[in-house]
């Protein structure tokens, strides 16, 4: 479930951050600032916060939709939509940053080779951008995905059960919090291990046919 | 809009901020000395000191501050024999296991920063220094520590703020801060948006001054990265 | 002085005796070991044999546990590395501090001096290798060879026996290179007493009292410049080295 949560926070924070790394780019003034604006909220308030506010925002958003079409009686967000959604958003104003530092790492030259061969934008993006932007913000998301598990840790609050919420239904109902808890810690930490032998593998992929310095 | 609502819940997130700051400075000073005893281990040369400094970086930043803020606050006063140590009525308050368990957490990754900091050093100017004479303890005192410190802002000032966002866990283990007095007003009054809004501001006007802050000192403390464009630089000038 | 780093014996014995006044081109091609026997002197290299004497003082070596050597007494070694003065390759001038900062520095905090004294000599110094109106700047707003002056300078202000110049003029710029051995000349001139790692012939011939040519970490020749510069040496070697460098 951690797995999961986390997998789908990460990808909708890797939409919104291209969408909010893209209006940075844009060279639009108000594309800038509405990026840094958003950059700038979801980095400056707790990830517990968001979550609360969107669980219960959602649920009463739902609701009161509900309502409007005659629908009686609460509707509620399922939590792992509601986590996944909050952890995603934080993520994206992240992960933006991260796309843009790789968009502005790509070498002009290249682009110019490829305007110079004729190619249109939507081609360019899609052959020449997209992978050398992945390749280059390989080493942040694997920062970025760890950060996004242990986020999903505060999903627990909403009562989604995942690692978290089922060390701590385990340590409540033996009693015994100390051991629970440090084993649900050492998951994550077995977590943690395999996706940077992930990442490792990841990058080493992305990298093939580039040379590293001093090899 | 309940003007007269908004003032009131406003007034009293405000009142609980003191002790958000207060959980914040408490536990950013401790984890501070926390990480450089960290470091000084990780840096030392001896083995066993540099795999523990390691193990415990890879502990604390790989699992989440939930996790390890449920083992000390709940974990610790399960044992008798903890009970039974001088330390428990320290350990019986929210409070302290609260900070501690922050203090743990970012010294983990304060230790990460001050490291690369001192790795950063250009190391000509190391030499320079004790080609001069400098004795270890005057070199750490007037060549490393100041431009460490410089090297290591930026990344101190995300990790201070990053402490603050932290902070609003204590919620969870029973402390009376910023966000658990707004879920206690939603709880009251089934108004979601409006407390959870204007908590979210103060948190992130908070935070918007500590970044500002920090920004000043960094401009402060670099008059040598200002002026004139380089011109002719050595190698490891800089 | 023996040195090896792993299993490359990089200086196999070299010797060195200067007198005072004397100003000594150490030269060789790269590898050849010189750099390394001077940075021996003030044990920013540790030898593995061999002994530092200054003025009749020894500096005192002893051997740890795991067989590396190190210097006995660290005050000593401290004392005795304020009457060497280095120059880099590389500056290395502290980039948090101004010009003159740089100066007081080691005066100030490793010798002790009265701050007073210390500045007015420093801002005297900065004159005399002419950048003194940059005493308030910071080094990265020098250029390369206004830094290496500096840097001379900074050495000089803590009143050396001995100046050690690590190839002074390898990391400038060419159109620099002549205002810094501008000043190294000034200094030959007054009599200190120099020991200076180059490449620049000119300097070697002209200005020093005796030239040493290191062969793959041993001294394959050692004389007066006119001497050896003319076909006096019976080195082929040395022959060869120099014609490759006037080229």
């Amino acid at each position: 479930m951690t797995l999961m949560v986390a997998t789908v926070a990460l990808l909708i924070g890797a939409a919104i951050g291209a969408l909010v790394a893209s209006a940075k780019l844009s060279g639009s003034r108000w594309g800038a600032a509405i990026g840094d604006a958003y950059a700038a909220v979801f980095r400056g308030v707790p990830e517990l916060l968001v979550i609360y506010f969107v669980y219960f925002g959602s649920s009463g958003l739902l609701s009161g939709l509900g309502h409007l079409v005659g629908f009686e009686g609460f509707l509620g967000v399922p939590p792992f939509l509601a986590g996944a959604l909050a952890v995603g958003v934080i993520s994206g104003a992240y992960q933006a940053e991260l796309y843009r530092g790789a968009y502005l790492a790509i070498a002009k030259g290249e682009l110019e080779a490829a305007r110079a061969c004729g190619m249109g934008p939507m081609l360019m993006f899609r052959r020449i951008v997209t992978p050398q932007v992945i390749r280059f913000s390989l080493p942040g998301l694997n920062n970025l995905w760890q950060v996004a598990l242990k986020d999903s840790s505060l999903i627990s609050v909403t009562g989604l059960t995942e690692l978290m919420r089922a060390s701590q239904v385990a340590a409540g109902s033996t009693r015994q919090p100390f051991t629970f808890y440090i084993a649900g810690g050492a998951l994550y930490l077995v977590l943690t291990v395999f996706s940077n032998r992930l990442f490792e593998f990841a990058e080493k992929r992305a990298a093939r046919g580039t040379r590293r310095a001093g090899a | 809009m309940d003007t007269a609502f908004l003032l009131d819940t406003f007034l009293r997130l405000i009142a609980a901020l003191p002790l958000t700051l207060e959980v914040w400075a408490l536990s950013v000073v401790l984890g501070g000395f926390v990480a450089l005893g960290v470091t000084a281990a990780r840096l030392s040369g001896s083995a066993p000191l540099e795999w523990f400094a390691r193990a415990y970086v890879f502990v604390f930043r790989g699992t989440p501050l939930l996790v390890q803020l449920f083992v000390v606050y709940y974990g610790l006063a399960s044992f008798p024999a903890v009970r039974a140590t001088f330390l428990w009525p320290l350990l019986r308050s929210a409070f302290f296991c609260a900070t501690l368990s922050l203090a743990l957490c970012t010294a983990a990754y304060q230790s990460e920063i001050f490291r690369m900091a001192v790795a950063g050093i250009p190391r000509g100017q190391i030499e320079a220094a004790r080609a001069c004479g400098m004795s270890r303890w005057v070199l750490f005192r007037r060549v490393i520590f100041p431009i460490a410190l410089r090297l290591a802002l930026p990344a101190y000032a995300t990790e201070l703020i990053s402490m603050v966002k932290a902070t609003a866990l204590v919620s969870l283990v029973t402390l009376w801060d910023v966000m658990s007095v707004s879920l206690k007003i939603r709880n009251d009054t089934l108004v979601t948006y409006t407390p959870l809004l204007v908590a979210g501001a103060i948190y992130f006007v908070v935070n918007f001054l500590l970044a500002r802050a920090l920004a000043a000192l960094e401009y402060v403390l670099s008059p040598h990265l200002r002026g004139r464009p380089l011109f002719n630089r050595a190698p490891d000038v800089l | 002085m023996r040195k090896r780093f792993g299993a490359v014996e990089v200086l196999k014995g070299v010797s060195l005796t200067a007198q005072t006044g004397d100003v000594i081109s150490i030269l060789g091609a790269s590898g050849s070991g010189k750099s390394t026997f001077l940075r021996c002197i003030n044990l920013l290299e540790t030898p593995d044999d061999g002994v530092v004497a200054v003025a009749g003082e020894t500096l005192q070596m002893r051997t740890r546990r795991d067989g590396r050597r190190e210097a006995a007494d660290n005050r000593q070694l401290d004392r005795m590395r304020s009457e060497l003065g280095m120059v880099f390759q590389s500056f290395n001038l502290w980039s948090h501090m101004t010009i003159l900062e740089n100066l007081i520095e080691a005066p100030i905090h490793v010798q002790k001096r009265p701050r007073a004294e210390v500045v007015g000599e420093a801002r005297a110094l900065l004159e005399k290798v002419g950048i003194g109106d940059k005493a308030s700047h910071y080094p990265a707003h020098l250029s390369g060879g206004q830094q290496q002056r500096a840097a001379i300078a900074r050495a000089l202000a803590m009143r050396p026996k001995v100046m050690l110049f690590d190839e002074p003029t390898s990391a400038l710029d060419p159109e620099l290179v002549g205002e810094v051995l501008r000043v190294m000349r000034k200094l030959a001139e007054e009599g200190r007493t120099m020991l200076v790692v180059t490449h620049e012939m000119g300097f070697a011939r002209d200005v020093s009292s005796r030239v040493v040519f290191l062969h793959q970490g041993l001294v394959e020749a050692e004389g007066p410049p006119a001497e050896l510069f003319n076909g006096g040496s019976n080195s082929e070697r040395f022959g060869k080295f120099i014609a490759k460098q006037e080229r």
